[in-house]
């Protein structure tokens, strides 16, 4: 029996057991959102309030699950609405399928009615896009959509369909992408590659390993564990590594990176092998790339091969999935102890902690200080919530002060750094696991840029905890201002609205908090409320945040101060 | 040190691919100096041959991000002692300025060029060559009246002997497509 192939499009999304999708409906995809009224039950369909919170909210969701976010969209502005989205999602490389209608075929390049060449538009910004214009091409196009999106290193994919082959008559037979004939997604492990890697690893005196993204990536947090454990090795992770090696392991170390913690950062300099796994050295991560790890060793385990020697020249790549490669070099590790290498952390943690976490936790600073709240949170969840962040300070604090106890707990945009990513992210992180607590930090400046999906949260009932941190300022970029640009805060003192007012106005509830005294009951009160909730704190308007590796700079030279 | 490379790409001829390859030169700043596309000796694979001056290591990093694209199947990129090409060059002038006297046709021996038509008005004139050697025609041509001049891409041949399919095999043993 023939169906439409919009019919076909839903079923197709149904066949690769995507369970709930984000959209916002209009004209050139109204054949695909008629098709949907039938499967409404099947299908659960959020409706946004712009289509940038549809890509973040699909962001989020894969992010915390481990599949495909899939979009829903029009064509012209609904369309070209989803770029930063998915540049988001490329440069974090989180798979997403985005659907977007066009205008019928005969009107292509007609400069018809809301017709944009998304295709052209979106091309740098996908792993892959591909237009639709008939709807025998519908099953195999959304069966290699799925399949590009989520093997090898996921990405987002675009696929925009125009209206005639929505209203176009198919015959519904799904089949599942396994292959295509120029793309490699998984790199086989080579074995000499492993033993080169087991080589330099049994014979480290002071090896350091670096949890990245892939990890997560992989579902090979176990095998990595195995590995730190099995040779005895200190354990940093990247911003997107966070959560896939629990914060409170006795081998973890920290956070590497600009904003990451004292140890990590200086040790990168005195290890003997850095073993990076499933991550690509951003310069957020290694500063100057020519004071970066040069006593060292380094091995790449990587499944992308262009990430390959791309900043830092490796001695050892393994192109390979990380749990893949993990899984074939743990045989070959040596049980090992490095006890005085990793007790030599110990003075670096120490200090950091005097200098710079406890002043701003102990609560002896006249104004509430971001970490104290991030502390508490942390404290109260046992480190068990997913939590999301926007981007700027709040992230960054957000980084630093959540202990997490579980992997895929940590959502936040890396690579883009978009302001406006955390709410709706959030919405997405909780669609996806409905039983998890999800809490947000985010400031008053990204929070701001997307509070219209509060309207979402309230449509659609969703528990998503809120903290914003208001300090007046787009405190990150005052904070370059204050440190790199005289003081001359050019543009970021902004103000907001009655934020506890607008939550209100969406039926959500809230509190403010300006006192020190207010701030655990008020956590309690978000924790414990049943349904959404906005916390917003007044906070410290000038206060910095450090560690800091300053642009340009070595990792070695991170300033406390 | 920035010299001349000719990348080769052997890709499905996809919609788009062309504009997603040079996003990768263009988002780099690389200037593409000649590209030419064609169908490969094997059936639905495009080869695409394209000529840039830059650095061995960034040409190698462009290469591993054209490699990356879903429908590249293998990219190289060669220094141009590992080539044989040639580009080709059509030249029209005016037909009295080959009636007027002889030097055009000696000019046009030399230059190993051919005649390709005459008519009463123009004649076109092709020479196939390195550029060095096809600008050298055009500039012994320019004093008669020239009247339009094109050059073609680079074409060109690999010196190594192994094969593409082969590479293709090889590449195919090295990767799983799902991960299991």
């Amino acid at each position: 029996m023939q169906i439409t192939g919009s019919e076909a499009v839903i079923r197709s999304i149904l066949e690769e057991g995507v369970e709930t999708i984000f959209g916002y409906p209009g004209g050139a995809i109204m054949p695909i959102y008629d098709a949907l009224y039938d499967y409404r039950e099947r299908l659960e369909h959020i409706l946004v309030r712009h289509e940038q919170g549809a890509t973040h909210a699909a962001d989020g969701y894969a992010r915390v699950k481990g599949d495909v976010g899939v979009c829903l969209v029009t064509s012209g502005p609904g369309a070209t609405n989803l770029i930063t989205g998915l540049a988001n999602a490329m440069i974090d490389s989180v798979p997403m399928v985005c659907i977007s209608g066009q205008v019928a075929s005969p009107l292509l390049g007609s400069d018809a009615f809301q017709e944009t060449d998304i295709i052209g538009i979106s091309m740098p910004v996908t792993k892959w896009n591909y237009q639709i214009t008939s709807a025998s091409e519908i099953v195999e196009v959304m069966s290699k959509a799925f399949y590009l999106a989520r093997t090898g290193r996921p990405g987002p994919v675009v696929v925009d369909i125009t209206k005639d082959a929505q209203f176009g008559m198919v015959d519904f037979k799904y089949k599942k992408c396994t292959r295509l004939r120029s793309y490699f997604p998984y790199p086989k492990v080579k074995q000499e590659d492993i033993e080169s890697a087991a080589i330099l690893i049994n014979n480290a005196r002071k090896p350091l390993l670096i949890v990245g993204h892939g990890v997560l990536l992989s579902g090979a947090q176990k095998e990595f564990e195995d590995l730190a454990v099995k040779a005895d090795i200190p354990v940093a992770s990247t911003l997107l590594g966070l959560s896939a090696f629990p914060t409170k392991h006795p081998l973890y170390v920290g956070m590497m990176g600009m904003h990451g913690n004292y140890g990590p950062n200086v040790k990168t300099n005195e290890c003997d092998v850095l073993i990076a796994i499933g991550m690509r050295f951003d310069d957020r991560i290694t500063g100057d790339l020519k004071r970066y790890a040069r006593q060292a060793a380094v091995i790449h385990i990587e499944i992308d091969p262009a990430e390959i020697n791309k900043n830092v020249e490796v001695d050892v790549d393994v192109v390979a999935d990380a749990r893949q490669a993990l899984k074939a070099l743990l045989p070959m590790i040596n049980d090992n102890s490095h006890a005085d290498w990793i007790a030599s952390f110990d003075s670096y943690r120490d200090e950091e902690y005097k200098k710079v976490i406890e002043p701003k936790i102990d609560g002896s600073n006249s104004g509430i200080i971001m970490d104290e709240i991030v502390h508490l949170v942390s404290e109260k969840t046992g480190g068990n919530a997913i939590v999301v962040t926007d981007v700027g300070q709040n992230q960054m604090v957000g980084a630093r002060n959540y202990k997490f106890n579980k992997p895929n707990s940590w959502v936040t945009s890396g690579g883009l750094g978009t302001m406006g990513f955390g709410l709706p992210a959030a919405i997405g992180a909780k669609v996806a696991l409905p039983d998890r607590q999800v809490i947000v930090f985010t400031g008053d400046g990204g929070f701001q840029m997307t509070m219209q999906e509060l309207g979402t949260i309230a449509q659609s009932n969703i528990d998503v905890k809120i903290i914003i941190m208001n300090n007046n300022f787009l405190g990150m970029v005052r904070q370059w201002q204050d440190m790199f640009f005289e003081k001359r805060y050019s543009f970021t003192e902004i103000s907001s609205p009655d934020f506890i007012t607008v939550a209100s106005a969406y039926g959500i509830e809230g509190c403010r908090v300006t006192k020190r005294a207010e701030l655990d009951e008020a956590i309690d009160r978000l924790l414990n409320s049943e349904n959404s909730f906005l916390l917003e704190v007044m906070v410290e308007k000038e206060d910095n945040v450090f560690p800091m590796v300053t642009a340009g700079e070595s990792v070695s030279n991170i300033r406390l101060e | 040190m920035e010299k001349e490379f000719t990348v080769n790409v052997f890709s499905e001829n996809h919609i788009g691919l062309l504009n997603r390859l040079t996003i990768i030169f263009t988002r780099r700043k690389i200037n593409i100096e000649s590209l030419t596309v064609s169908e490969s000796h094997i059936k639905g694979i495009h080869c695409l041959t394209i000529v840039i001056n830059s650095t061995e290591t960034l040409v190698k990093k462009i290469v591993q991000q054209i490699e990356k694209l879903v429908d590249v199947l293998k990219a190289f990129y060669y220094t141009t002692d590992q080539i044989i090409y040639q580009e080709i060059a059509l030249y029209k002038v005016p037909t009295e300025a080959l009636t007027s006297g002889s030097e055009i046709e000696k000019i046009v021996r030399d230059y190993s060029a051919r005649i390709l038509e005459v008519t009463p008005e123009y004649t076109v004139i092709e020479k196939t060559g390195h550029k060095s050697e096809t600008q050298e025609l055009l500039n012994k041509l320019k004093p008669f009246d020239l009247l339009e001049f094109i050059r073609s891409g680079r074409v060109a041949i690999t010196k190594p002997m192994k094969e593409l399919m082969v590479h293709l095999k090889e590449k195919e043993q090295e990767f799983d497509y799902t991960n299991s």
